[in-house]
């Protein structure tokens, strides 16, 4: 189910270091979230991803359709290291 | 989920976590750097950056059956998703010929809809059943 991936180099890219840029930026991201995000419903298909993860001293890639026939719990959170 | 990459996943699961839960976290720490995933869902805070407590409880057809969506400073009651995940699992056994009222648990008694029970779930459950 869990595929085990390599550790690579790639890694999430920063955003615009000066101030005003990252003004521009968060605008143009609010204006194009506001049509694109929006809650799922209760009752539909839970959107399928893929995603890198880490479990049990390997780095894994997840699909979602992968546990059909199980019942999943899928918990977001702010971050490692946050407190709660 | 969260935004951190599977790296700080590691450090975390092999630093911290793995002293609170014995052998480490039992199931996948998934990544969604840039909260494309989370916005799916609807749970991603584009001003803070990241993912917000969303919890997702989905069913073996792959169907939502409940979310609930926390700030960051409150944290999840895990019995209370598990609670739930037993009575929809209860609920899709009985084909839906039952129903969990509220403050079910496994073993205590559910409601059959129909014709019958209108106006008489008085006879079938007290609210105290909800709290105890």
């Amino acid at each position: 189910m869990a595929e085990e991936s390599a550790a690579g180099c790639t890694r999430p890219t920063g955003g615009p270091a000066d101030e005003e840029s990252k003004e521009a930026q968060a605008t143009e991201q609010l204006t194009e979230n506001k049509e694109t995000q929006s809650m799922i419903k209760v009752g539909q298909k839970a959107p399928d991803f893929t995603a890198p993860g880490y479990f049990k001293g390997n780095f894994t890639s997840i699909k979602l359709s992968d546990y059909l026939g199980k019942w999943v719990l899928l918990c977001f959170y702010p971050g490692d290291f946050t407190f709660v | 989920m969260s935004i951190d990459s599977q790296f700080t996943h590691k450090m975390w699961n092999d630093h911290e976590l793995s002293k609170m839960v014995e052998g480490g976290i039992p199931y996948p720490m998934l990544s969604d750097a840039g909260g494309k995933i989370g916005s799916v869902y609807g749970i991603y805070d584009e001003n803070a950056g990241v993912e917000t407590r969303g919890r997702f409880i989905i069913d073996p057809d792959g169907i939502v059956q409940g979310f609930e969506v926390l700030t960051p400073p409150v944290g999840r009651n895990i019995n209370e998703s598990f609670r739930q995940i037993q009575a929809f699992q209860l609920v899709r056994e009985k084909n839906g010929s039952e129903a969990t009222p509220s403050g079910w648990r496994p073993g205590k008694a559910t409601l059959k809809p129909g014709v019958d029970l209108v106006g008489n779930v008085w006879k079938e459950w007290q609210t105290k059943q909800a709290f105890d």
